[in-house]
């Protein structure tokens, strides 16, 4: 039997070329999306054959496509961090606070979205990498914190009148060349937010951080095998706290990227944000286990899964519950085939290593 | 009797108090009560009156700790197996309060929502609640236990999509139940001044005493906890064992729910049981256990999910808005694991010693 699952492995190895495991779950993520489009053209025809609607589905996910980023650190490194949703809306309260409030300026509320998310990075930072307390806990608590301190801040939700705020948020990229006719047959721009440019731009300079830096390819080795990397001479409690920080900084900038998406500040503003950033990493080929992952994956993570929401909802099921049902379906088969994968891995190495024992068992 | 606890000096016999597991739990409860006894002693104040029906009830802030407080100490019982066994917490349990009201809400009210009788008996719709938790509790333990995915991101499958099913399954509808029995089992028992909720509370607890004097469950679970390899080495299945605690956990969050639907008689998705999933790790934190698995005590967790309560409650009269509670208790949260962590524990260990230390030096010489 286990002579089998070797030449399997070996046959599997050769189809898939020279993948590493993290090119074969990004590659494998990149393929169902465009797969994906393509049924959503062909089967659901008008709506998805207009670039807008890409468009759209990039200016409603660059804050979480921002926050994804920040949590795919965290995982490479093997921890998690679920508090970046409440971050997100104790970010938007604050800054919508500021601004109508205050009669702040945008750059100070940006400054506050900033100051936000580097105290939480600093805090939840410092108890994982330093006190050796279980990120799920500490997040967790870091969750509830910004939650509740939403609330404290302000309880009901109201939208931001700030001139200056309203003129950036209005702001459009037009694309040119893609734009599409409607009904009347006017001729209409397609446009991007500004938050998508930030986005792109985030996911741009994690993948040359995570590439080409020693610090980023310490996050890979902390997370593949903190012992080793202990060994290595990697000062693995400085690289796991920069994790934490820099997820939440991203938390921070991802929170003011929100806001200026929906202009307004509430206590429910982004909640299950944490989820559909962790669904997203996970789609995107990150492993829980830490120590395999890619910016890149993440980033179509985030699309896929709002492509499928996009699709559940125009194939006419838009009762508010589905979007929680199909989200939290997709996270569970993506958990259940990287446990497999794992599980595999785990038994070829086992037989790959003591052949003739389990032979001689037989 | 060893005669050498007869010659235990008296500061040994409060380090010895100190070490007890319920000792946590027992300060917190004493520090809450002596900061509410300066601040307003009236917080104590407990008043016999009635009801609408003229049957005698007990009301005040105790009171009203020990009836709210039931639901919690509920589910810690079973949070503090899971925990113990499989090193993490559930975090779906609120979504999962909400699934199996719903599911006693369907079953009695039927297709009608505001049906003038009840569609079934209530002992049904309780046991249909009780397999439709423990079936989800069943899936959360299979992510766990088989497919070996850490417990807080397998349960949060459940944390998003629970409180949608809930939805689901009412379809979005908000039944109501008339009838004299239901209110029964969230409210009081006509003649008895006591709520039931604890009363229901004492019986869970009674039932899992008897169920760990006499089975093996206690060991088993903390050998899993300790060492998962030596255990299984040692001829258990710890995969079975993590299973089981989550079925209970099922079963506890079952008992809960129904609970909670009893005492409002309709259920609203998005605010029942919100938040308790943090509440019930912080009681399991609070009794003293372990966060990452091993020995646990479970009248420790219940009381220390009693004491959640008191500091609830405390803080309501402080006019504290019920959605900034989290808040608060995240704090408080933080501040334990902090104390419990290894590293700190190390720290205020040594600086201990060092203070011992001289005083030692001086009494030998």
């Amino acid at each position: 039997m286990p002579q089998n699952i070797l030449t399997a492995d070996k046959k599997h190895r050769k189809l898939l070329g020279g993948l590493s495991d993290t090119n074969l779950l990004m590659t494998i993520t990149i393929i169902v999306f465009i797969l994906m489009y393509l049924f959503a053209i062909i089967g659901l025809g008008a709506g998805f054959q207009k670039p807008q609607t890409f468009f759209n589905i990039l200016n409603a996910n660059a804050a979480l496509i921002i926050l994804s980023s920040g949590m795919t650190l965290v995982m490479i490194t093997g921890g998690i961090d679920i508090s970046v949703g409440g971050m997100a809306a104790l970010v938007c309260m604050s800054s919508a606070v500021y601004l109508d409030m205050h009669g702040g300026s945008v750059i100070g509320a940006l400054l506050i979205s900033l100051g936000i998310g580097l105290a939480f990075g600093l805090i939840q930072g410092f108890l994982v990498a330093y006190l050796d307390i279980q990120p799920f806990i500490v997040t967790l608590a870091g969750m509830f914190f910004a939650r509740g301190m939403t609330t404290i801040v302000n309880t009901n939700p109201f939208n931001v009148q700030n001139e200056a705020f309203v003129k950036l948020k209005e702001t459009r990229i037009i694309i040119p060349g893609l734009g599409s006719y409607n009904k009347r047959g006017e001729y209409i721009d397609a446009y991007i937010e500004i938050g998508v440019v930030v986005a792109l731009i985030v996911v741009a300079a994690l993948f040359v951080f995570l590439k080409w830096t020693k610090t980023g390819r310490n996050f890979y080795a902390v997370g593949g095998n903190r012992q080793s990397a202990l060994m290595l001479g990697v000062n693995v409690k400085r690289t796991t706290f920069l994790a934490y920080l820099m997820c939440g900084i991203l938390g921070g900038i991802g929170g003011f990227v929100y806001f200026m998406h929906v202009g307004s500040g509430s206590p429910t503003h982004a909640s299950g944000a944490e989820m559909n950033a962790i669904a997203s990493s996970i789609i995107g080929g990150t492993m829980l286990t830490g120590g395999v992952g890619n910016i890149l994956g993440t980033l179509f993570g985030v699309l896929s899964l709002a492509l499928i929401q996009n699709i559940v909802s125009s194939m006419g099921l838009d009762q508010p519950w589905w979007t929680g049902i199909t989200n939290a379906s997709m996270l569970c088969i993506f958990l259940v085939v990287q446990s497999i994968i794992i599980a595999r891995r785990k038994k070829v190495n086992l037989s790959g290593e003591k052949p003739k024992e389990e032979g001689a068992k037989k | 009797m060893n005669p050498n606890t007869r010659s235990k000096t008296a500061s040994e016999i409060i380090t010895g108090m100190f070490r007890k597991q319920i000792f946590i739990p027992i300060a917190a409860l004493l520090i809450l009560a002596i900061f509410n006894l300066i601040v307003d002693p009236s917080f104590f104040k407990v008043t016999l009156g009635q009801n609408n029906n003229g049957d005698p009830i007990l009301s005040g802030n105790i009171i009203s700790i020990i009836d709210y407080g039931s639901e919690l100490a509920i589910l810690a019982i079973g949070m503090t197996l899971v925990t113990a066994a499989s090193r993490g917490q559930d975090i779906s349990v609120g979504a999962a309060i909400a699934i199996s009201g719903s599911v006693v809400l369907r079953v009695l009210c039927g297709t009608n929502s505001r049906p003038d009788e009840l569609q079934a008996p209530i002992i049904v719709a309780f046991l249909v609640s009780c397999i439709v938790a423990m079936s989800f509790g069943a899936f959360n333990g299979v992510l766990v236990s088989i497919f070996k995915i850490q417990p807080m991101v397998a349960t949060l499958i459940l944390f998003t999509a629970g409180r949608s099913i809930a939805a689901w399954i009412n379809n979005n509808e908000l039944p109501v139940v008339k009838d004299d029995v239901f209110p029964v089992f969230g409210g009081y028992i006509p003649g008895v001044p006591i709520p039931t909720p604890f009363f229901i509370a004492i019986l869970c607890f009674i039932i899992t005493w008897l169920v760990l004097k006499f089975t093996n469950l206690k060991l088993y679970v903390q050998s899993v906890g300790i060492n998962e390899q030596t255990s299984r080495l040692n001829g258990l299945n710890p995969a079975f064992i993590k299973f089981i605690t989550y079925v209970i956990l099922g079963l506890c969050v079952a008992v809960a729910g129904f609970i909670k639907v009893s005492r409002l008689q309709t259920i609203n998705y998005s605010v029942v049981a919100k938040d308790i999933e943090m509440d019930a790790i912080l009681a399991v934190a609070l009794g003293g256990n372990s966060l990452s698995g091993g020995k646990f005590n479970i009248p420790s967790s219940i009381l220390g999910a009693y004491v959640i309560q008191f500091l609830t409650t405390t803080l309501y009269k402080f006019e504290v808005q019920a959605d900034a509670l989290p808040a608060y208790k995240a704090v408080v949260v933080i501040a334990l694991v902090i104390l419990s962590a290894p590293i700190v524990r190390e720290k205020i260990g040594q600086t201990f010693k060092k203070l011992r230390s001289p005083a030692q030096a001086e009494s030998n010489g």
